[in-house]
């Protein structure tokens, strides 16, 4: 469902736009390779990957303090390489909040709008206003440095917001903060995003942030968007081993492609067991494949399993118990990092390390992606 | 609170903190020693000099004392017994060679006292030699120098000083003891011959046997027993007799006044004498005034002649040309700094190396290229003249003036601005300049409202390291500013080292001392010092 409501969006309305751009600081290298994207009015969008993939690049594009070496980003259909930062209106929260020191709340929440000339009286209720909206209304008079972590990035937020900007950046914003806050703070900004309709482009490393904020998520790697899907779609349908691996845990098993049936495809994985699984890049028969199954959707139990479907023997080496769940890991086919996940019900087998036990999954649930380089 | 064993937690704690603190202490003691020795103590004592003025009244104790009633604003010279103290001080200060230094000392205050003092001291010796040989002439047991000592002389330490004579050795004689009977009744000969005697024995280290006593021994033996011919029955025998025949006779007054009258007739004028009395407290604030273009003078505080006046001018130039330095490294410095804190490493890495690059080199070596380069046949002069923008004749004046100090002090403070501005903007996140942008700020605004309020620290910083270097620079002025671009301290340089009026040196920079903290307490009220950084 939410699926066809972004199909909608993404219709047409182009907020921002960015047409084949390439970023190199260096002239021998890119760092950000023609890249495309369009973003619709009102999306939580999330530039999501590791360090060095290109992503705050082109953020810091998108906000001004990089130009792009080559390509156009548009902003509302309008060609913005040209325009300097401060007359671009974007918001932009930064990783380690940048709040003026030396201004108290209040006055660092005034600063955009003083400088746009607003008069004291609606600069003062807008301040009030953006405080209220954050839950900090009686943190005015503070200084940023007697405030904590999570009281920082209310108001960097805050600041961000405070000029009504249409389209908000984001910097890996909750970088800094401890884990329970990271979630309550994940909330409230998918929450205020919402709320005002604004469009947000959100850069992160962290996976789940990523797949719990976003309406949609573009995968960077190697300069390139790898992936650009919804957060169901990218965790259940990854593109290519690299989004499989960075999205979630995967279990990888390696193996060649023996024969493509349309929807299925039957793989001899190197130890010598044939599987069924889902061709997803891989075009022909012979080609080399990197099978990636979830932890959560391998099953042990027979009987649930689709009769005639492949099965493996399985070596139980190691059962973790981690409360709400079961971590059991396997040797499969030689590999001897299977992971399999089990919930923790009352019927459910604690299997015992050194015990052989078949697994089995659904072919939807086994993905034959290319093979990484290498291998 | 207390520890689990009983112990108040607070007295726990001190303890196990005090080998600590011990150790920090010896780890710094000899620093601290150090220091002491040779910084602290020789600030304490050179302020110590600004207002010590013991050489007066250590030298003439009794023309001190009597002065004390005589008025300082009155047109005539004190009465006889004022100039019979002088003679008596004057006598023992020039047999002490002291004289000369508290004609130095007076001469800070009013020019001729040293020469006056000097001439006269050549002279006084032989202030009422007529008299003293007229006692000769009474009787000439006077003129042997036996007969003072046993006149005056405890009888005891005569004994001892025969004997120690008999041994025939040339040093250790029993310093001279009067006696009981002397003290009483001849007590200012006693005390005269008591200075003669200790002079003659412990500084010229002669036999007081064989030296011949000051003729103001005799003039005071006479005016005491004419004054009370009685004191002469005190003594026994022949001493009896001969002060009885002292009493009778009829010998002349001693006139001191005449003397000094004859000696150098500036004496009969009021001034040096007013000099004196105006300068006769151990401690005085006459280092001071003078450091600020004043003096006493007997109407009370005046200020110096138009043509002595030069230290408020000095102060007044030092000031300002430290401000205009502070302020030049300031607008120099700030953009290098700037880009210091902004460049990539390695760029940084050699800007750095240039701005250190004056520290590897001497102070003096880069003054003296100054020199080279600012003076009227230098290398800017003549590349101005051979490009035609100033004719041959009208090569610039760059040197021995204000310029060519600011200039080259400029330059070599400039390093003193920069590092400290360059360790604060090296903490100022690039991130607080984005987001100003971002926030709608232009770049004039992002950086007078979000950077520069940052920098300030480092502004105080610097401008606090680079003014009080300045103010106290020496080398640079010297040799760059000629007469009209030096600073106070080249005055100071000059009281210690060639006039040797250290009490003024002193003064001087003591008051350096009190502009400085003075301004630094200012400093703190507007800026703050704890908002200084300096890394």
């Amino acid at each position: 469902m939410a699926e066809e409501g972004l199909m909608t969006k993404t219709d047409g309305d182009e907020f921002v736009v960015f047409d084949g751009v390439q970023k190199s600081y260096d002239g021998t290298t890119l760092v950000v390779k023609d890249l495309n994207l369009s973003v619709p009015k009102g999306e939580f969008l999330t530039m999501l990957g590791p360090s060095g993939s290109g992503k705050t690049t082109c953020l810091m594009m998108l906000a001004g303090f990089e130009t792009a070496t080559s390509g156009e980003i548009r902003l509302q259909g309008r060609n913005i390489n040209t325009v300097p930062p401060h007359k671009r209106g974007i918001g932009m929260v930064f990783q380690n909040y940048a709040l003026f020191p030396h201004m108290s709340v209040a006055e660092n929440l005034a600063f955009p709008l003083e400088v746009r000339k607003i008069g004291k009286s609606e600069r003062e209720q807008k301040v009030r206003r953006a405080l209220e909206m954050v839950q900090m209304g009686d943190f005015g008079g503070r200084r940023p440095a007697q405030l904590s972590g999570g009281q920082q990035q209310r108001i960097a937020l805050a600041r961000a917001l405070v000029f009504e900007p249409e389209l908000v950046l984001m910097d890996e914003p909750l970088g800094a903060l401890d884990k329970q806050l990271r979630e309550q703070m994940q909330f409230e900004i998918t929450r205020i995003a919402h709320d005002l309709g604004i469009t947000v482009v959100y850069v992160t490393h962290d996976q789940t942030e990523a797949l719990t904020m976003s309406d949609r998520v573009a995968v960077f790697n190697d300069g390139r968007i790898q992936q650009l899907a919804t957060p169901s779609d990218l965790y259940e349908h990854p593109a290519n081993s690299f989004v499989a691996q960075f999205i979630g845990e995967n279990n990888r098993l390696m193996g060649t492609v023996t024969r493509i049936q349309g929807d299925a495809c039957i793989v001899r994985l190197d130890s010598g067991d044939e599987i069924d699984a889902k061709p997803v890049n891989v075009i022909r028969v012979g080609d080399r494949t990197q099978i990636s199954i979830r932890p959560e959707r391998v099953e042990t139990n027979k009987d649930r399993l689709r009769d005639g479907a492949h099965t493996l023997q399985a070596e139980v080496l190691e059962f973790i118990y981690m409360g709400d769940i079961f971590r059991t890991r396997l040797r499969v086919a030689g590999h001897d990092d299977f992971i399999i996940k089990t919930r923790n019900a009352p019927d459910q087998i604690r299997h015992q390390p050194g015990s052989m036990i078949d697994i089995g999954w659904l072919p939807d649930d086994c993905r034959a992606l290319d093979a990484p380089q290498g291998t | 609170m207390l520890t689990a064993d009983g112990v108040p937690l607070r007295r726990s704690l001190n303890r196990a903190l005090r080998r600590q603190k011990l150790r920090a202490m010896l780890l710094i003691a000899p620093l601290l020693v150090f220091v002491l020795i040779t910084f602290l103590a020789p600030i304490g004592d050179m302020l110590f000099r600004s207002v010590e003025n013991q050489i007066v009244s250590n030298t003439l104790p009794r023309t001190v004392a009597s002065l004390s009633d005589w008025d300082l604003a009155s047109e005539t010279p004190p009465d006889e017994t004022v100039f019979r103290a002088l003679a008596h001080d004057l006598v023992i200060a020039t047999e002490l060679k002291t004289h000369t230094r508290l004609g130095s000392r007076l001469n800070y205050e009013a020019s001729g006292m040293s020469s006056l003092l000097r001439s006269t001291g050549r002279d006084v010796e032989d202030f009422g030699e007529d008299l003293s040989a007229s006692l000769a002439d009474l009787d000439p047991v006077w003129a042997e120098p036996v007969t003072w000592a046993d006149l005056l002389g405890d009888p005891a330490w005569r004994a001892e000083h025969e004997s120690w004579a008999a041994t025939g050795q040339r040093s250790g004689a029993p310093a001279f003891q009067p006696s009981a009977t002397a003290l009483t009744a001849l007590p200012r000969t006693t005390e005269i011959y008591g200075a003669f005697a200790r002079i003659t024995q412990e500084v010229n280290g002669r036999n007081l046997m064989r030296q011949d006593p000051w003729h103001l021994v005799a003039i005071t033996l006479i005016e005491e027993i004419k004054a009370d011919p009685a004191a002469a029955q005190a003594f026994a025998g022949e001493h009896a007799a001969r002060l009885a025949a002292i009493a009778g006779a009829d010998l002349a007054q001693a006139d001191f006044t005449a003397a000094f009258a004859d000696s150098n007739d500036r004496w009969i004028t009021p001034t040096p004498w007013s000099v004196i009395a105006l300068y006769a407290a151990p401690y005085t604030p006459g280092y001071f005034l003078n450091a600020v273009d004043l003096g006493k003078t007997p109407e009370g505080i005046a200020p110096r002649p138009a043509d002595e006046q030069v230290y408020i001018m000095l102060f007044m130039r030092t000031l300002w040309l430290s401000l205009t330095i502070t302020a030049l490294c300031l607008l120099l410095g700030y953009p290098v700094a700037w880009l210091l804190a902004n460049l990539p490493a390695r760029q940084a890495n050699l800007l750095m190396i240039l701005v250190l690059l004056p520290f590897w080199t001497s102070l003096l070596v880069r003054t003296s290229a100054w020199k080279v380069l600012l003076q009227r046949q230098g290398v800017i002069n003549d590349v101005l003249v051979w490009i035609g923008l100033i004719g041959d004749d009208a090569r610039l004046v760059m040197i021995n003036n204000q310029l060519g100090t600011v200039i080259a002090m400029t330059h070599i403070l400039l390093p003193f601005m920069i590092l400290p501005l360059y360790s604060v903007m090296k903490t100022i996140p690039p991130t607080y300049m984005r987001a100003a942008k971002s926030l709608g700020a232009n770049d004039w605004s992002a950086f007078w409202r979000v950077y520069f309020p940052q920098s300030v620290p480092g502004i105080a910083a610097g401008c606090i390291l680079v003014f009080i270097l300045a103010i106290g620079y020496y080398i640079t002025p010297e040799l760059m500013g000629g007469a009209r671009g030096v600073f106070i301290s080249n005055r100071i340089a000059y009281h210690i080292g060639t006039s040797l009026n250290w009490g003024l040196a002193a003064a001087l920079g003591t008051i350096l001392l009190i502009v400085v903290l003075v301004l630094y307490w200012v400093y703190d009220r507007f800026v703050g010092v704890n908002n200084v950084k300096l890394g």
